[in-house]
């Protein structure tokens, strides 16, 4: 038997053992994020027994799972999703709670990404491992602020783990859209924007803004909207864009699945301006490769300046970098002596670039 | 700088020209003296001062930032100066420093210095309210245009640190001279007009005789002062565009009001010739939207020697016959124009109307007169390198016709492969600015014409990003496999708004693969869609598989009534080519 099955088997009981080894604790697996000695993973990408996720967007929180205990945010999105039975059980948990799962510990932070995202810090004996899932740590009025988690190991996301992605004060860039309404009050612009998370915060930085114009909808964006204004976040007033007249679109604002808005479905709008909002909209070649008119740099990830600004607070000595640019951040993290690796899950992403709109939202 | 970066910013995006118009003119509004000025002259080109190379911009980075970060960096961006500016660490950091110090390297010493007090949110407001404010453009190029080679790194590491993202982006793309934004000087020149509800043309008129900033031309545009005087004696003067013909329109036109002269196929210049202050001659080439071409063609000047503005016909001659416009392209654009070129490509100017003699304005005479004043002013310069375009005698429109159907009997001989038509004008037309109705008629020669197979669609920009409006198109080819399509030509215009709904339709349901943005559309020989595709003029190219390059290929016609494996060859199209050169 190797050291490494003796002390997985014995966490939490044996007091003689010298230290837990992180790996020991939180292992990649083809599933996910696996923790042995709690009995569960995190963020899953295949149905497992036990599932604890951070946060709602699809390539976190998918169905199928035994169990799954999350925030009751992500919960209720799980279930706007993929309807009443995406899981056999489910548990909710608050931020600052924190319960025994096995042989570990888990307590929930705001990871502030989206309504209910949640970092899951996971402590076993006196070793701490915060596996941070998608996080900002820019203001976002539609949800939590980030909080700093210290702890021995910091797992990152790299979305945006390039010192070229740094993403400025979003209301500069919602001012840059108001501008260009002013500018163009005959057309109708159409910002594209991931349906959960980003176009609710793309509306409420509108509002802080003083725009109290109708703000209208892709039909595909409806119910989460819908969601976000029940749990007290005020989005003023929101309209739907079908059966709206072509004219009548002129001088509005309309938010919509990215994938929408170079779809047929644009015809409807009267000359589009295609605004996108997005972290990637930094690089002009990305923009140009979606068609964008008017590139809008808001993001719902860290950039550059905030992942490594948030390594060094969490005083980790070890970081484990997944899904995004790992290369980078793994070099900077290395120079600075500080021990890391990258993680190599898969299943992770963009999750603007896999939003699909439903056929028939698409077709009308 | 930040300002006139967002302009820069927004246009790239924007594909609209009367959008980028109402940009433009927003930001002449919006903007005060001398930036705006600036602004206009880096739009029309008409900024000096010695580019800073690109390697510079790699030192000044490398200086600055991990070696290996960069590299990532630069390989996602693909770019240089937005890599640099969009990765520039503010606050004078210098990373071969920080790297001797301490193992903790402040990318942005402000968030460092938080420390115990490190909070979330508002992270990315940098320390930006102790820095000086950032350049203004006016600053920037008034200072680029004295600051010697040595000062430069350290002057631009400078304005880095004070301005933004787009602003380090714009500052980078104009020190280096690669400020490829797709505004014409004419683009730039119509938004300023804009500004004073004033025609574009009277801008053109006064242009040559204005400096940046142009502070007398915002006056004047804006009310607040007279019109500026154009001193330059060697002025470009707004030209004159013709009508294309239709069939319906001969049986209302007499043919006894019209001359008709033969449509080459080079380019529309303007030659001006005028005396400066102190006697000497100086002469200028225009193209048809005034901008100032001249360097391009020192060749000419000397034969500009009389004091004149001629209208007329750019061409290449050789042994005295005039050669195909693919000849003449390898003249256009040159920067550097070396002495092989203008031996190689021996330039000529042929001669339509003359719009000033010495000091007299001829433009509100008939053209009638004005043909006679030029005959005389062609025969006073008696120069090789100039002539006059030869009128085509007819009577009637039949007449006509048949001369358009073979200029080479109808007077053009030899030279009957550059032209592309015959040109209507009426005796009695002025010389009007624009495009005025039943003056000029142009009346171009049938195009090519093949039936291809469309292969590939690719959407739109603007208006038509929901659309598949590009296509690839091929002809048939036997290959190793046998019979096989090889790509011509690509087109995204000459069918109708109704006709693009249909094509679209057709690329939606018949798509074989996607790759990105580009569909790959069915394209057996009994399944697929062949256009009809009209082109002016074929040339080699080894750049495409096919071997061939079409100029101005658009759809003239769908042909749903088609199979494709009935459409033509690529031995028709080398055919085509072989007539093209062989003559």
């Amino acid at each position: 038997m190797t050291a490494k099955h003796h002390t997985a088997e014995h966490c939490g009981e044996t007091p003689y053992i010298i230290r837990m080894r992180p790996h020991d604790i939180l292992l990649p697996v083809a599933a996910g994020l696996c923790c042995k000695p709690g009995g569960f993973h995190i963020d899953p990408v295949r149905p497992v027994e036990r599932a604890v996720i951070t946060h709602g967007h699809s390539d976190h929180a998918r169905p199928g799972h035994g169990a799954v205990l999350a925030t009751q945010e992500t919960l209720d999105m799980m279930r706007l999703r993929y309807g009443d039975n995406f899981a056999r059980s489910t548990q909710a948990i608050r931020y600052g709670e924190e319960i025994r799962l096995g042989d570990v510990k888990i307590k929930f932070h705001p990871a502030g990404h989206v309504l209910g995202s949640a970092q899951i810090a996971v402590s076993c004996k006196d070793l701490c491992i915060v596996a941070s899932g998608d996080y900002k740590d820019a203001i976002d009025p539609t949800c939590t602020p980030f909080e700093v988690v210290p702890c021995d190991v910091f797992i990152t996301e790299a979305t945006f783990g390039l010192p070229v992605f740094r993403h400025g004060d979003a209301a500069d860039e919602v001012k840059k859209l108001l501008a260009s309404v002013a500018l163009f009050p005959e057309r109708a612009h159409l910002v594209g924007a991931y349906s959960l998370g980003k176009a609710q915060r793309v509306i409420a930085l509108l509002r802080e803004q003083g725009y109290d114009a109708p703000v209208y909808l892709h039909g595909a964006m409806e119910g989460i909207t819908r969601y976000y204004e029940s749990r007290g976040i005020a989005l003023g007033e929101l309209r739907l864009v079908k059966g709206m007249k072509k004219a009548d679109l002129a001088g509005t604002i309309t938010l919509a699945p990215p994938t929408a808005t170079s779809d047929i479905w644009t015809r409807r709008f009267p000359d589009p301006v295609t605004a996108f909002a997005s972290g990637w909209m930094r690089v002009r070649a990305r923009a140009r490769q979606r068609g964008v008119e008017l590139p809008l740099v808001i993001s719902d990830h860290a950039d550059w300046d905030g992942l490594t600004a948030t390594i060094s607070a969490t005083g980790a000595g070890e970081v484990w970098v997944t899904h995004g640019q790992e290369d980078a951040l793994v070099h900077w993290c290395r120079a600075r002596g500080l021990a890391a690796r990258p993680l190599d899950l898969v299943g992770y992403g963009d999750e603007e670039e896999h939003e699909v709109v439903a056929a028939d939202e698409a077709e009308t | 700088m930040n300002r006139f970066a967002e302009l820069l910013d927004r246009l790239a995006y924007e594909p609209g020209r009367n959008n980028k118009l109402r940009l433009i003119t927003a930001y002449f509004r919006d903007t005060p003296d001398p930036d705006r000025g600036y602004a206009l002259a880096a739009l029309t080109g008409a900024l000096s001062f010695k580019h800073a190379k690109p390697g510079l911009v790699r030192d000044l980075i490398m200086d600055r930032t991990d070696p290996v970060l960069f590299g990532l960096s630069y390989d996602y961006v693909g770019d240089l100066s937005e890599t640099v500016a969009l990765m520039w660490p503010k606050g004078g950091a210098n990373y071969r420093e920080s790297l001797l110090g301490h193992a903790s390297l402040p990318l942005s010493p402000a968030k460092e210095g938080q420390g115990e007090g490190y909070h979330t949110g508002g992270l990315n407001i940098d320390s930006r309210h102790n820095n000086p404010p950032p350049p203004t453009l006016s600053e920037v190029v008034v200072t680029l245009r004295t600051l010697g080679k040595t000062e430069l790194p350290s002057q631009l590491a400078r304005w880095l640190d004070e301005l933004d993202e787009t602003g380090r982006w714009a500052l980078l793309k104009l020190v280096t001279g690669a400020m490829r934004i797709g505004i014409s000087a004419r683009l730039a020149k119509t938004a300023a007009a804009a500004l004073g509800d004033k025609d574009p043309h009277e801008i053109e008129l006064i242009w040559p005789g204005l400096a940046p900033p142009y502070l007398e031309l915002f006056a004047w545009l804006e009310g607040r002062g007279d019109k500026p005087v154009n001193r330059d004696p060697a002025p470009f003067r707004p030209v004159m565009l013709a009508h294309a013909i239709e069939d319906t329109d001969f049986a209302s036109l007499d043919p006894a009001d019209y001359i008709a002269e033969w449509k080459w196929d080079g380019i529309r210049v303007q030659a001006v010739s005028g005396r400066d202050e102190r006697g000497h001659t100086q002469a200028r080439l225009y193209s048809r939207t005034g901008e100032d071409i001249t360097n391009s063609f020192p060749d000419l000047l000397p034969s500009l020697h009389l004091p004149g503005a001629i209208d007329g016909e750019l061409l290449v001659l050789r042994d005295g016959r005039v050669q195909t416009f693919n000849v003449l392209q390898q003249r256009l654009n040159r920067k550097v124009v070396s002495p092989k070129l203008t031996k190689d490509f021996p330039i000529h100017l042929r001669a339509y109307d003359l719009l000033g003699d010495d000091e007299n304005d001829l433009r509100e005479l008939p053209f009638v007169e004005r043909r006679a004043h030029l005959e005389v002013f062609v025969r006073k310069l008696d120069d090789p390198r100039i002539d006059l375009s030869p009128t085509i005698a007819f009577d009637s429109w039949q007449a006509l016709i048949a001369a358009r159907a073979d200029p080479a009997s109808a007077g053009a001989g030899e030279d009957a492969d550059a032209v592309e038509g015959v040109m209507l004008k009426r005796r009695d037309a002025p010389y009007l600015p624009g495009r005025p109705r039943g003056q000029w008629w142009k009346w171009k020669r049938d195009p090519h014409i093949i039936d291809a197979v469309l292969m590939y669609a690719q959407r739109g920009h603007g208006k038509r990003s929901s659309y598949y409006s590009d296509y690839t198109f091929g002809v048939w080819t036997s290959g190793e496999d046998g019979e096989q399509l090889v790509p011509v030509g690509k087109a995204y215009f000459g069918f109708t708004d109704e006709e693009l709904l249909q094509i679209d339709r057709f690329v939606r349901r018949n798509t074989t693969e996607k790759f990105g943005p580009v569909r790959h559309v069915v394209h057996e020989p009994d399944q697929g869609l062949v256009l009809e595709v009209a082109f002016e003029g074929l040339a080699r190219s080894p750049r495409h598989r096919s071997g061939v390059a079409m100029r101005f290929p658009r759809i003239s016609r769908l042909r749903w009534d088609k199979p494709p494996r009935e459409a033509d060859r690529l031995e028709t199209l080398e055919r085509m080519l072989k007539d093209v050169t062989a003559n």
